[in-house]
């Protein structure tokens, strides 16, 4: 890897390219973290969700005179309670107006569509007593026909989770790049299956919660415990409370356990904790607890796609069709269509292709509401195409990365239109030398040592298996981001960012970026985030963006200071901004140390603090790539599959802190093991989830992941951003499932058309 | 996830225990390690009113040697056993089982006699115990007696004891010299419950013939089973490949093991002929290496 | 009805009236006011809420804070011998990049710093299997498994 330690004034500043001790360490080792469920206030509070026990219920009536007689109880809000009865809580991106009629209350208002839908508030003295209370809430529970399966969902005489709508899709798309039919007819093969995708989710290991305190006088409501995208649901929340002050809303990140896609959507709960804060006048604290995180946020990845490949019979892709089915769950919520949106844009993937279509029906089901979870689309399309690509392979005879190399995009087609759409923005590849990353990951992980050992005889009828998986990611959503840097006369830099942490390491990257540009040591700037009282706007973190575009508004800002101190120093030492240079004490003229002027003399003018804000604004995506090899060994006598060795090449465009992108793509490649191997929202016949607790939904331990070997290049800077960086966020999650499905397929000798590779599926597909 | 409200008590004493269970019976319930209680209660799927804490009763913890049988007191944690060098001496397939037991933190609160009065039939020390012919010595106010683990694990979760009665010692006969034992199990994930498992006992005389065996499966009933007909198939027979898979087979026949979304009662099956045949073919070769 | 009762925790007594149903996680949050023993599933399979109980790693929510009193607590706000340095396991987890949200890491610095006192010289292998009772989400593991081979060497030299 090529290291790129920005050292300006010979000074190593722990800049782009290094690695230097994170800044967010120090207080989470030290169990000194503030995690919103360790935040306390005064006479705070506690509320608990009462949640529909039934998948799809009618009622009529909810008595809750036994709840407010209860030791203990504050309030209790259910439907009627809610002004309006409770606005729609709108989608973000990919807004579709079909959707719209599918939007989820804040509370069920006589109809429950999932198990675990919220449909009433409880606030006491204590968690304890609140739960003790909803234990005697009477509702006149009528159960209704469910729906779950999505082919059930589209089926003539399915019951309708909104009978008013007639039909369970809430959003569709067509897509036609080039004449299929015409590809198709030309074709020597075509390959075609149906692949599922099983639901699974995000489950960061802190659930969610909330703090809401209202303050009477300036009738104001504070929430702590955003997370994600602080200013974008500071605006959904006036638009549920129908407030149109903004200065009245005050949402606050604290640490956040992580996020993957699922933390941060605007809930139910986003609105319901602060209205009790607001009708109590108490601080009013949620913490969700696991038992309602696995059945209250969102849940992602269930489709069903029937998919056909065309080839030459060298080889050569000719055309890639897809229908799928993609289950939303029972309401569209927040990223609600982004899932299949970004589907159908990115199942193109790095291979040149004469024609493509595809097509979605986004289907409502009575689940949990599904939304975004890392990688998402990607890890679901990446299985079906990559699956399609290793079938054709072996109908061919040809070696699975020869037949990718012969197809994928060649360097000079770079800028790359694909003719997609995410949330109507062009997916223009920017930059890419797809063949070169695929050499070199053959080199670094010797594809031919593993050949080998694919073809030696294991012990104990073990067998063995080879799968690879290359893929586009994209990353750099939400076309803006804000900075603002500051620096005060004792040297000390506070950069104010509109991104947020979920735990990735965005101070981190955002001081090193800051540092590198500025010319101040990484140890002297600090990063503010995650307050919109203190940060006037800002995107967030998610879709690998808080790199890019943060990163991008912090080196801009950074520069325009030092630029402007540089330039303030040399009128005042009478000499070229060049030969200057900065320290966290002054500004000195190189080769002559005693012509210096102080940071308090430069900074007088200003009160002390020089600032710069500035705002990063780019229309397009960034697209890194990558590829992963999986070696397995599988039992067909249990069923399971060992996971011999896994590596992950990825190109970034340029890397600013290596263990971090490091880091970032380990722990992807985690919760890709999960969806691959272990994780699954299964449901019975009634709607009621089976996995519903840890004892269920099986997350990995350290003996399901498998040592990671990683090749990070930088070999295609992104032109986009004058960082050149492209998110590195969901690489280690993107290919997971189909390389190790092609490595299973690969050991079975029989197709994988199914996740998750679960010891039972695997048993029987190896007496096949 | 809190649990409901209840009554405590946490006797120092076997007898004040047992004074305890007397008067509350079925109202109360036994708080052991509590590792497969708690989480119920905190779902609030179990809900005793009152709780008797028996953690401070001192003298139910201990392992020892008498007359040639271990004494395993029914306070004593996994960790003990698994430690215990006494236990690996003697009883090594104990230490074998109580490994598979969750994880270490669990093992440091779980005991010996929880685990068993809770009756899980995916639980590996019952099935151990009932591959060693362990019997269970109980307690109550006016009487004591023994009871074999066969007549003790009646159903999933349901014991033989009486509503007054308390577990306080397991014992385990010690295998004769030479025998070989194995204990195998395949979860989803290294500490989650057992898909399938078997325990395993093996006597080889010098021409290779099976002279005594045990076969105990967990995931495979209500209860642990002792695949009875397949031991005795196996007896007196040359101990290979193929009396090993014959009797693998017969040790399934007539099983139905519950399904869930882990795995279907065919699957189950399946496993289950496999990791009887894997931890006799274990326990074999280390019957041969046993001098 | 309610108990008194006192826990020694970090070798400080925290004392407390409590319901008997108070979970042991809860009293060392709520009452002695130590909020980095986390809570993420409350039935003892995260690892999160693991503190040693007079030594040994135990899940704290699934315990009663009645059983612990008269009992010793250790919780990872005790690791650290002072408020500018870090525990050696604590700054190997730093250097080694070993935590990412953090939400785990008190949880499996409990349980790893046991483990290493039991193995002071682990292999890979079998801290993968000491760490399989704690759940993180966001590492995948590896750089934890190489934090807690660092401590061990640095223990073992010094």
């Amino acid at each position: 890897m090529r290291g790129t330690t920005a050292t300006i004034g010979h000074v190593d500043l722990n800049g782009i390219g290094s690695s230097p001790l994170r800044k967010e360490d120090w207080p989470l080792l030290r169990g000194e973290g503030t995690f919103v469920a360790d935040f306390k206030r005064p006479g705070m509070v506690h509320a608990f969700v009462v949640r529909s026990p039934f998948a799809h219920a009618r009622f009529t009536r909810i008595d809750s005179g036994e709840v407010q007689s209860a030791p203990g109880v504050i309030d209790v809000i259910t439907a009627a309670d809610l002004p309006d009865r409770g606005r729609p809580i709108p989608t973000r991106m990919f807004k579709d107006e079909g959707a719209n009629r599918y939007l989820q209350r804040p509370l069920a208002d006589g109809v429950a569509r999932y198990s675990g839908e919220p449909v009433a508030v409880v606030i006491a003295d204590s968690r304890y007593r609140a739960e003790d209370a909803a234990e005697r809430l009477h509702i006149d529970y009528e159960p209704l026909e469910v729906v779950l399966d999505p082919d059930e969902a589209v089926a003539a005489g399915a019951p309708l989770l909104q009978p008013e709508t007639g039909t369970n899709v809430a959003g569709r798309l067509e897509l036609n790049l080039g004449d299929i039919e015409e590809a198709f007819s030309q074709a020597d093969l075509v390959v075609e299956d149906e692949f599922r995708i099983q639901r699974h989710a995000a489950v960061p290991l802190e659930t969610r919660g909330l703090l809401a305190e209202y303050d009477q006088t300036t009738e104001t409501v504070t929430v702590w415990g955003a997370a994600k995208i602080p200013h974008v649901n500071k605006k959904i929340l006036l638009h549920m409370l129908g407030w149109s002050d903004e200065r009245r809303v005050r949402l606050v990140e604290l640490h956040v356990g992580g996020g993957f896609g699922a933390r941060g959507e605007f809930y139910p709960e986003d609105y319901l904790i602060p209205l009790a804060a607001i009708r109590t006048g108490r601080p009013v604290a949620w913490a969700e607890d696991r038992e309602e995180n696995l059945r209250a946020t969102n849940h992602s990845r269930e489709q069903v796609h029937r998919a056909a490949l065309a080839l030459k019979k060298d080889g050569t892709f000719l055309g890639l069709k897809d229908s799928f089915i993609n289950n939303t769950g029972a309401y569209v919520r927040t990223h609600g269509m982004t899932v299949p949106g970004l589907s159908i844009s990115m199942l193109p993937g790095p291979y040149r292709w004469p024609a493509y279509h595809g097509e979605y029906r986004s289907v409502v089901t009575n689940k949990t509401p599904a939304g975004t979870y890392r990688s998402p689309g990607r890890f679901e399309v990446n299985f079906v195409r990559e699956r399609l690509v290793d079938m054709a392979a072996r109908r061919l005879g040809l070696d699975p990365l020869e037949i990718r190399r012969r197809n994928l995009l060649s360097k000079t087609s770079f800028p790359f239109d694909t003719g997609t759409l995410f949330d109507e923005h062009p997916v223009v590849y920017d930059s890419g030398d797809y063949e070169l990353l695929l050499e070199k990951a053959m080199a670094s992980f010797d594809y031919e040592g593993l050949k080998r050992w694919r073809h030696e005889a294991p012990a104990g009828g073990l067998l063995r298996g080879l799968g690879t998986a290359y893929f586009v990611e994209k990353a750099g959503p939400a076309e803006r981001e804000y900075a603002r840097v500051e620096l005060n006369s004792s040297g000390d830099v506070l950069v104010f960012t509109g991104t947020a942490s979920v735990g990735q390491g965005v101070e981190t990257v955002l001081a090193q970026v800051c540092a590198s540009h500025l010319g101040l040591p990484y140890e002297r700037v600090k990063v503010v985030h995650g307050d919109t009282a203190i940060i006037p706007e800002g995107m967030g973190a998610f879709g690998s963006r808080a790199s890019m575009l943060g990163g991008a508004a912090v080196m801009q800002a950074s520069r325009e200071l030092r630029r402007r101190l540089l330039d303030a120093a040399a009128e005042e030492l009478e000499a070229g901004p060049e030969d200057l240079i900065l320290t966290s004490g002054g500004v000195s003229v190189a080769g002559a140390p005693s012509r210096a002027v102080s940071l308090e003399k430069l900074l007088s003018a200003h009160d002390g603090v020089l600032k710069v804000e500035d705002r990063f604004v780019c229309e397009l995506l960034g697209f890194p790539y990558g590829v992963h090899f999986a070696a397995v060994e599988v039992d067909p006598e249990t069923g399971s599959v060992h996971v011999h060795r896994y590596a992950v090449a990825y190109d970034i465009g340029r890397v600013i802190n290596p263990t971090l992108v490091q880091g970032q793509i380990v722990g992807g490649l985690a919760q890709g093991i999960g969806g691959a191997l272990l994780e699954e929202f299964a449901y019975d016949a009634g709607g009621q989830p089976l996995a519903a607790s840890f004892m269920d939904y099986l997350l990995p331990t350290a003996e399901e992941v498998p040592y990671v070997e990683m090749l990070i290049t930088e070999d295609a800077a992104s032109p986009l951003n004058p960082l050149g960086v492209k998110g590195a966020g969901e690489a280690g999650t993107a290919g997971v499932g189909a390389a190790i499905a092609n490595a299973v397929s690969d050991a079975l000798g029989q197709d994988i058309r199914q996740l998750p590779l679960n010891p039972q599926r695997v048993m029987e597909l190896a007496r096949a | 996830m809190k649990p409901a409200p209840f009554e405590y008590d946490d006797p120092q004493t076997v007898a004040e225990a047992l004074d305890l269970l007397a008067r509350y019976g079925d109202e109360c319930k036994l708080l052991a390690g509590g590792q497969s209680l708690v989480p119920l209660m905190n779902f609030r799927l179990a809900r005793p009113g009152r709780l008797i804490d028996i953690n401070r009763i001192d003298s139910l913890s201990g392992i020892k040697r008498d007359d040639g049988m271990l004494v395993i007191g029914a306070m004593t944690r996994h960790s003990a056993v698994e430690h215990s060098t006494e236990v690996a001496g003697g009883w090594p397939l104990l230490t074998e089982a109580v490994g598979w037991v969750g994880h270490g933190q669990i093992r440091n609160r779980g005991t010996v006699g929880g685990s068993v009065a809770h009756a899980d039939p995916a639980a590996e020390l019952p099935a151990a115990f009932a591959a060693l012919d362990a019997t269970f010595r109980v307690q109550a106010k006016r009487a004591s007696r023994l009871i074999g683990w066969e007549q003790f694990f009646v159903s999933e979760f349901t014991t033989a004891l009486a509503p007054d009665e308390l577990v306080v010692a397991v014992e385990v006969p010690r295998p004769q010299p030479g025998v070989g034992a194995a204990f195998v199990e395949y979860a989803r994930r290294h500490g989650d419950f057992a898909l399938g498992g078997a325990a395993v006992t093996i006597k080889l005389d010098a021409g290779g013939h099976c002279e005594a065996v045990s076969i105990a499966l967990l995931s495979a009933g209500p209860a642990p089973v002792r695949a009875t007909s397949a031991e005795s198939m196996l007896r007196g027979a040359i101990v290979d490949q193929a009396s090993i898979r014959a009797a693998a087979v017969e040790a399934t026949r007539g099983l139905r093991p519950t399904a869930d979304l882990h795995g279907s009662t065919e699957y189950r099956l399946r496993l289950l002929q496999t990791m009887t045949q894997r931890a006799l073919i274990k326990a074999a070769e280390r019957a041969k290496a046993t001098p | 009805m309610t108990r008194k009762i006192s826990i020694e925790i970090n070798g400080r007594l925290a004392e407390g009236e409590v319901e008997p149903r108070l979970l042991l996680a809860d009293f060392i949050r709520d009452v002695a006011g130590l909020t980095g023993t986390h809570l993420g599933c409350e039935h003892g399979v995260c690892g999160a809420c693991t503190v040693q109980l007079d030594g040994r790693p135990v899940r704290s929510c699934l315990m009663f804070a009645v059983q612990a009193h008269g009992h010793r607590v250790a919780t990872v706000e005790g690791m650290a011998p002072d408020g500018d340095t870090l525990s050696t396991l604590q700054q190997a987890f730093h250097e080694s990049h070993a935590l990412q949200c953090g939400f785990c890491t008190p949880g499996i610095l409990m349980s790893m710093e046991a483990f290493l006192r039991e193995e002071p010289d682990p292999s890979p292998a079998s801290i993968r299997a000491a760490l399989a009772g704690n759940l993180c989400r966001c590492t995948g593991y590896q750089n934890i498994v190489t934090a807690v081979r660092l401590a061990a060497d640095r223990m073992q030299s010094s």
